[in-house]
């Protein structure tokens, strides 16, 4: 019997009654007495030298307060890096600086070269429209293997070249590899492209700036998955600021998907701005300036060699990947190709040698960053296609092949430095084996074929690394930032609960899945229990939401500060009970002593914490408790995915008639919601496989910069999905044993779109090795007749 | 947007009248020119909205047996409106955008616009539908004069669009994956005269009737008179969501399939 409420429960979301009656509270809600607009004059070209700026005809305009352009953030901070990455002879990344108005040059087209500040948004950009600015064009550095030969244009002319770092994993075992990959009996290469995305959040970021003389105090509200992290940033390493004066909220957020975890720009520039003009000011991106300022995802060019012995067991992996960070360092940006992307190239695998290469290269580009999934998108994919290459030429069915190379025994150190705790990988494959009924299969493909369909199945496994800690070892790989995470659970004297979270709900689910944790541990109600977050005035420092991280950190740092309100409510409850602490046993809401019928509710004790008139000396007034928590390990979600395509052969174009996910997220407190967020994924990931592609031209123009020609998915885009999370190898070292589960569609699903198509064309008598995303009609028709 | 006055006057008269000042414009429904003047990339001194001018709303069934439309009528009414006297016109006008694009956008609008991957340039051309104004009637085959080009003159208002009836028609629209525009669109008519087939969304030049699979469909209505013909890729656009090659081999594929769908 499913459960009706507590832990295992599919609750309703709550938080969905307001976003859905269009009474959620975002950003550009937020007007504050007085404020001023911004409007960012961004730069049309990609690489130039800025030789003058004249913003005087501005200046006088009507309405506008101020303009402002490089010059004025000349002695201030630039946008932090948060992760340095050593290169691979020991050396720091090379970090160039990322000023917050461009300062002599351009470098890439929708960089910000000066903004105006005026009473209204329309006077703003006339005025804008009134600068004149002169830039030196340069040739735009696009390709990343031409960025890194000797002789290539500067990006950043204080830098030595233009690759961040050169960095390498497993380097030491370089004769190893070498061996195996002589003495393999069968070798699969592959080239693919991990194509660059746009994140497109339905919500376009937005930050408002208020500055108070009389308190010399700073409120931001902006479109952020970690204020606590925005407010460190932004105080630290921007403006100078003491953080007690900085306030940072964020409240309702329409869509993170990693892009708003980044400190930007334009939310410092609001908050020194709102000082400078001593006027609140705001910012709303447009859609157009979303798709040419919000850091970007993926862009990975990669060579993957898989070697096999003569019984087809992997006996070594070799990549070596081209990673565009863009114009600048976006603030976790240097982590994703390297600690989130090299250390998952073992897969579900027990592959002995890996070796991993990354070049990461500056080009005149948007900024790349994590975007849902973050390097672990990157890693299945070119792991997952690479397999079903060597299947497909070696004429071994591709799900015998992974099953034969599965780890199976637990924990596992891989070779990339890793050691995953726990999983069932031949489980989870049996689960979507019957969930998908893949021995159907042939019957369906006969009835497409009837039709005039070439129809494919692609399977493959994924496994991600969540939760990213601790943060001693994080600190060693190069992190600037712990990754822990924190709760305060403050109990009313009525006895209802306000938890205060450090993880930033936009979309996940947080405020109906966390009091359900809560409620179930103390045994009352969930209505009972409301979960605070987003505002750094109100809630301890966290860390916030990315990389599925917030029920397996954020909410095991919820589960400690429950049980220390639940040892400390124990400790008023035995005295009202007049008997020994360790007797006293909490359920349904009921202190009782063991053995006896005597007992107290849950209220009557939350009141005596507050009116503590019958109370034990020793214990101080009050309910209320704070916990951090800091993983000890990774937490690694894992599972098989199967999708079913058919491509019609005279046009190229793919339909997805079949989707069925497996996955192994450990304990589940809320179904539904999980149901959910694979669903999210996988459409996300179907997006990149089939219709996703941020392009630009070879002068650095972006071709894809709307809707008109950038291929969001529609609903009529994606199937109906089965999900199954049935297979649970619960996560051994939180106390909730839960994974993580955000990301995983994201990840799982692109290289089984592409398995499918290659095996439709290949079913077709065609022989096509790889067709690169997105799986464009255009591409794949190409491909059927190049 | 730049400030610019606005005026909906109620007849066609007055709308004329308004449209006399320099760089006034018409409005229909909005939907290319509103996003372009939020983007800054149009600057008209006025905009004259013809939405609110009854003779220029709604689809009938004139003496002759054609259907005319309204310039000012939504491709939601079209679809709606059009459905029993020519269902392959309803079909089109109901592919065309999503619910909140064919409530807004306009006949006349999106004719005078002539975006050269846009829907009903091909319908009204496959269709040899006549284009009337405030001043004459064109041809549809002498209306058309490339991309984003048209007959009109300035100030000319689309007022209504006759569309004599086929035998059988078809719209066979393969669509643009992001904008959800024509990649490729095909309009075929048969009429007791002859076959059209106008092609929308592949040519650099615009809509264009493909003459020789109409010559090969008057001799012969099966798909099998289109083998072989093959459209050159030359003039076909090219760019991110297809080659000039697979534009120019859509147009056969599309073809095909209208024929298939008017046997």
């Amino acid at each position: 019997m499913p459960k009706d409420s507590g832990i295992g429960a599919s609750s309703k979301r709550r938080e969905d009654v307001r976003f859905l009656t269009g009474a959620g509270n975002y950003t550009d809600d937020i007007n504050v007495h007085g404020q001023a607009y911004v409007h960012f004059l961004r730069s049309d070209i990609a690489h130039g030298r800025i030789t003058n700026i004249d913003t005087s005809a501005a200046e006088g305009m009507p309405g506008v307060v101020k303009v402002f352009t490089g010059k004025d953030f000349e002695g201030v901070g630039g946008m932090p890096c948060g992760w340095e990455v050593t290169d691979r002879h020991g050396a720091p990344m090379q970090e160039p600086p990322h000023p917050i108005l461009a300062q002599g040059k351009v470098r890439h087209v929708g960089d910000p070269i000066a903004a105006v500040v005026a009473d209204s948004l329309e006077q703003a950009r006339d005025a804008a429209e009134a600068i004149e600015v002169d830039i030196e064009e340069l040739s735009a550095v696009l390709d990343m293997k031409a960025a890194a030969q000797e002789g290539a244009t500067l990006i950043h002319e204080d830098l030595k070249n233009n690759i961040c770092y050169d960095w390498h994993l497993g380097e030491e075992d370089n004769n190893k590899v070498n061996e195996v990959f002589a003495n393999a009996a069968h070798v699969t290469t592959l080239d693919l492209i991990n194509n660059r995305l746009v994140a497109n959040p339905m919500e376009p970021r937005v930050a408002v700036a208020e500055y108070s003389r009389g308190t010399d105090e700073y409120t931001l509200y902006t479109t952020s998955q970690n204020p606590h992290v925005i407010r460190l940033l932004m105080c630290a390493f921007v403006l100078g600021l003491p953080e007690h004066k900085v306030r940072v909220v964020a409240p309702d957020v329409g869509g993170g998907f990693g892009t708003k975890i980044f400190h930007y720009a334009e939310e410092a520039f609001c908050t020194f701005a709102a000082k400078a003009c001593n006027r609140p000011v705001k910012w709303t991106a447009s859609r157009s300036e979303a798709f040419m300022s919000d850091a970007q995802g993926r862009d990975h060019v990669s060579t993957i060699e898989l070697a096999l012995d003569a019984d087809n067991n992997f006996t070594g992996l070799r990549t070596n990947t081209y990673a565009n960070l863009g114009a600048y360092l976006s603030t976790f940006s240097s982590s994703v190709p390297t600690w989130l992307h090299g250390t998952l190239m073992a897969g579900n695998y027990k592959t002995p040698v890996i070796q991993v290469n990354v070049k990461a290269m500056f080009t005149n580009t948007v900024p790349v960053d994590a975007y849902r999934g973050a390097g672990r998108p990157e890693a299945t994919y070119q792991l997952e296609r690479v397999i079903d290459k060597a299947a497909r030429e070696l004429g071994v069915d591709p799900i015998a092949l992974r099953r034969q190379n599965f780890i199976t025994q637990f924990p596992y150190d891989t070779p990339v430095a890793l050691t995953y705790d726990t999983g069932d990988y031949n489980g989870t494959m049996d689960k979507l084996e019957a969930a998908a009924d893949l021995a159907g299969f042939a019957a369906r493909r006969a009835q497409s074929e009837a039709n005039g369909k070439l129809r494919g199945l692609g399977v493959n496994c994924y496994i991600e690394a969540c939760g990213i800690a601790p943060s001693n070892i994080v600190g060693m790989l190069g992190a600037r930032a712990g990754l822990y995470d924190a709760a305060t659970v403050r109990v009313n004297a009525t006895g209802s609960i306000s938890v205060m979270v450090g993880a930033h709900s936009h979309g996940q689910g947080h405020e109906t899945a966390f009091p359900q944790v809560v409620a179930d541990m103390i045994g009352i109600d969930e209505s009972m229990v409301e979960i605070v977050h987003g505002d750094t005035s109100k809630i301890p420092f966290g860390m916030g939401t990315y990389g599925s991280r917030s029920l397996a950190v954020c909410g095991s740092a919820m589960v400690k500060a429950t049980e220390k309100v639940i040892d400390k409510a124990k400790k008023i409850a035995a005295h009202l009970l007049e008997a020994s602490e360790t007797d006293i046993e909490l359920k349904d809401g009921q202190f009782s002593v063991a053995g006896t019928d005597k007992s107290v509710a849950w209220g009557d004790v939350t009141l005596t914490a507050y009116v503590p008139h019958n109370f034990p000396l020793e214990v101080e007034p009050g309910l209320e408790e704070t916990a951090f928590y800091d993983p000890a390990n990774f937490t690694f979600p894992a599972g098989a995915y199967a999708c079913e395509v058919e491509v019609d052969p005279e046009t190229g174009q793919v339909s997805i008639e079949k989707f069925t996910a497996a996955d192994d997220f450990g304990n589940i407190v809320n179904p539904m919601i999980v149901d959910g967020q694979v669903h999210g994924g996988i459409g996300q990931g179907i997006g990149q496989a089939l219709l996703e592609n941020c392009a630009y031209d070879e002068n650095g123009q972006l071709l894809s910069a709307s809707f008109m020609d950038y291929a969001m998915p529609r609903a009529d885009d994606l199937p109906f999905y089965a999900v199954d999370h049935s297979s649970q190898t619960p996560c051994t070292h939180n106390p909730l044993g839960v994974k993580g589960c955000g990301e995983a569609g994201a990840i799982g699903s692109p290289p089984a779109v592409v398995n499918a198509v290659l095996d439709a064309l290949n079913s077709g008598g065609r022989a096509v090795d790889h067709i690169d995303m997105p799986m464009s009609p255009s591409r794949v028709w190409t491909a059927m007749h190049g | 947007m730049y400030n610019f006055e606005f005026e909906k006057p109620s007849t066609i008269a007055d709308a004329v009248a308004a449209l006399g000042g320099e760089d006034a414009q018409a409005l229909g429904g909005g939907q290319t020119l509103i996003p372009t003047l939020k983007q800054r990339l149009a600057a008209p001194s006025k905009l004259v909205s013809v939405s609110g001018i009854a003779e220029m709303q709604g689809v009938c069934v004139e003496d002759d047996g054609s259907v005319a439309v309204g310039g000012a009528t939504t491709h939601a009414r079209v679809a709606a409106d059009a459905a029993r006297s020519y269902p392959a016109l309803a079909a089109l006008a109901g592919q065309i955008g999503d619910p909140a694009v064919r409530n807004r956008g306009t006949i006349g609008g999106s004719v005078a616009n002539n975006d050269p991957a846009a829907c009903y340039p091909a319908g009204v051309l496959g269709s040899g539908a006549t284009i009337v104004t405030n001043t004459r009637q064109m041809a549809a085959d002498d209306f058309f004069q490339g991309m984003f080009t048209t007959a009109l003159d300035e100030g000319e208002i689309i007022t209504s669009i006759r569309f004599p009836v086929p035998q059988a028609a078809s719209y066979q629209k393969f669509l643009q994956p992001a904008s959800r525009f024509a990649l490729v669109g095909v309009y075929l008519a048969r009429f007791a005269g002859g076959v059209r087939v106008a092609v929308t969304g592949a040519s650099e030049d615009g809509v264009f009737r493909w003459s020789e699979a109409e010559e090969a469909l008057n001799k012969d209505f099966r798909t099998d008179a289109l083998m072989g013909l093959r459209i050159n890729p030359m003039n076909m656009i090219g760019d991110l969501h297809g080659s000039k090659e697979y534009r120019a081999h859509l147009v056969s594929v599309m073809t095909k399939r209208a024929v298939e769908s008017c046997a």
